[in-house]
């Protein structure tokens, strides 16, 4: 793939993931927020394939619109007057808004400007990404790995306790 | 990572053909899997359905347009492209639009990583069964969107049945899918074919090679046809209670969007099947004694012709499991998923695993 190519691909994404990042959060309805937010998941998984983060951008789809964006819009559509209600998109706070604003951009821009260039890793890629992340995971960060699994283990027989049909409450009424 | 010489030679050539800046090629690796949809919808998804349940109902089936009814695939069309495109007044304009465009765009994404025979492959990514489990989601996200947008309530319902059922089927059809994953030691669909082809034709399979595949073969089976919303699964457009379910207010092209949408969806978990389990391009003749009709059968062409013969053959099975088992009830469609197809998928994944330590 030629580089003028690669430079269109890559700024239809970015401006995908910008256009859409902005509907989400200027749009007065919730509904259109959470489907707007699909294409910035999207957007920003084809960002991560283009950082060679292949296994990184699938899991974005995985998760984020596969579990977190699906369980958005099941809540966002059993509300009942999701259509009624207006949000309030206005600017509030204007000065301390701009004033943090222009802090973070500072921030960015020094840490850019004494960085200076990208150092490459030490050791260069090889081959497939997925295999070094198994490895990784079952060796060097393997207590993150298992701690992560725990809590969400925790989280599902919770979610699994609250939505148990429970038969002496039940009884009652 | 090619370990046979022509592994993905055709679609390499072709995404590196331009025209000035224009990148034609990659227009045509990605216009190729669209057009076998449009092709295989018509006439072995539409036609072939209405023969297959005819047969099996002890009717004719179509036989009025043309010989034996061929045409009345294209009458259809015609009728289809004629009808009145209708929204409804207050249903949600941009999601009653959208959402079949979504769907199709999330059924389509997929073949992206499907390889047609050896050498063609939109993309051989390291990732690709990943990518292709994950994709669905977008699907679920259209599907959402004509629900909502349709306003009405049986719609919403068919939207939600539908989502529920395919985000919880997902679950053993993973699983089920990593087992097979850890038989070829890799994520990428080209490896799985290649690891299953050798001299000797269909026992190099997974599914005849090793001795614990049948289990996550079937749980895949079986949660595919749930994920395409296909019978004894369909509780989403069941006709007796919800109308049609999620497309109910739809008609015209967009209605034939989702036809289009789920005989995509068709195929892509068919041709998954095959190439995790059953060897996908590679040939299943085997090589006996001096007729090495293995060597024979295999290349570029019969590669792509061994996938998509694979892929119609379990499309046939959903067609047939469609025409002859009555639809489940909600209750049991969950008891199936949570109480059956998962906890036989986490046996399947660890007798898997010891099998592929102790080999």
């Amino acid at each position: 793939m030629n580089q003028l190519t690669l430079s269109i691909i890559f700024y239809v994404f970015a401006a995908l993931t910008v256009v859409s990042a902005a509907f989400v959060v200027f749009s007065k309805n919730v509904i259109y927020s959470a489907f707007a937010l699909m294409f910035t998941f999207f957007g920003v998984a084809a960002l991560y394939v283009f950082l060679s983060a292949d296994f990184i951008a699938v899991t974005q789809v995985v998760v984020y619109v596969g579990g977190i964006l699906v369980l958005l819009l099941f809540g966002v559509m059993f509300t009942n007057t999701i259509m009624q209600t207006d949000l309030k998109t206005d600017v509030l706070h204007v000065v301390p808004g701009t004033i943090l604003l222009l802090l973070m951009i500072a921030g960015i821009l020094y840490t850019f400007y004494t960085t200076g260039d990208w150092m490459p890793g030490e050791a260069q890629l090889q081959g497939s990404v997925v295999q070094r992340i198994g490895f990784e995971t079952m060796s060097r960060y393997m207590l993150p790995f298992e701690m992560a699994s725990i809590v969400l283990l925790v989280a599902l027989i919770g979610a699994a306790f609250l939505a148990r049909y429970d038969k002496v409450h039940n009884k009652d009424h | 990572m090619s370990q046979s010489p022509s592994l993905n030679t055709w679609s390499e050539a072709l995404s590196g053909f331009y025209i000035g800046w224009l990148p034609l090629g990659l227009l045509i690796v990605a216009a190729i899997p669209l057009v076998f949809i449009a092709l295989y919808a018509l006439t072995y998804g539409v036609y072939g359905e209405r023969k297959i349940s005819a047969f099996m109902q002890d009717r004719l089936g179509p036989m009025e347009v043309g010989p034996w009814g061929l045409l009345q695939t294209l009458a259809d069309i015609l009728k289809l492209l004629q009808k009145e495109d209708i929204v409804p007044t207050v249903a949600d304009k941009f999601l009653f639009v959208i959402g079949p465009v979504i769907m199709f765009v999330g059924s389509f994404m997929a073949f992206a990583v499907l390889p047609f025979g050896p050498a063609f492959i939109g993309a051989d990514l390291n990732v690709g069964l990943f990518y292709a489990i994950g994709i669905v989601a977008f699907e679920v996200v259209g599907i959402l969107a004509s629900g909502w947008g349709s306003n009405n309530k049986w719609a919403l319902y068919g939207a939600i049945r539908s989502v529920a059922q395919i985000v919880s089927y997902e679950i053993p059809a993973s699983i089920a899918l990593l087992c097979g994953a850890m038989m070829a030691g890799s994520l990428s669909m080209q490896q799985f074919s290649v690891m299953q082809a050798g001299p000797y034709g269909f026992i190099h399979y997974y599914l005849f090679s090793n001795p614990i595949a049948w289990l996550p073969f079937i749980i895949y089976l079986i949660s595919s046809l749930a994920e395409t919303n296909r019978a004894p699964f369909d509780i989403p457009e069941a006709e007796s209670e919800l109308v049609a379910g999620f497309f109910t207010e739809y008609s015209g092209m967009k209605f034939a969007m989702f036809f289009l949408a789920e005989y995509g969806s068709m195929f892509m978990v068919s041709a998954i099947l095959s190439i995790v389990f059953l060897g996908g391009w590679a040939s299943p003749l085997p090589n006996v004694g001096g007729l090495a009709l293995n060597d024979l059968t295999s290349g570029p062409a019969w590669g792509a012709f061994w996938i998509i013969m694979k892929g119609f053959f379990f499309i046939f099975v959903q067609m047939w499991l469609r025409w002859t088992l009555p639809r489940l009830r909600v209750d049991q469609l969950m008891y199936l998923c949570w109480k059956v197809l998962t906890p036989f998928s986490f046996i399947a994944f660890v007798l898997t695993a010891v099998w592929e330590i102790y080999k």
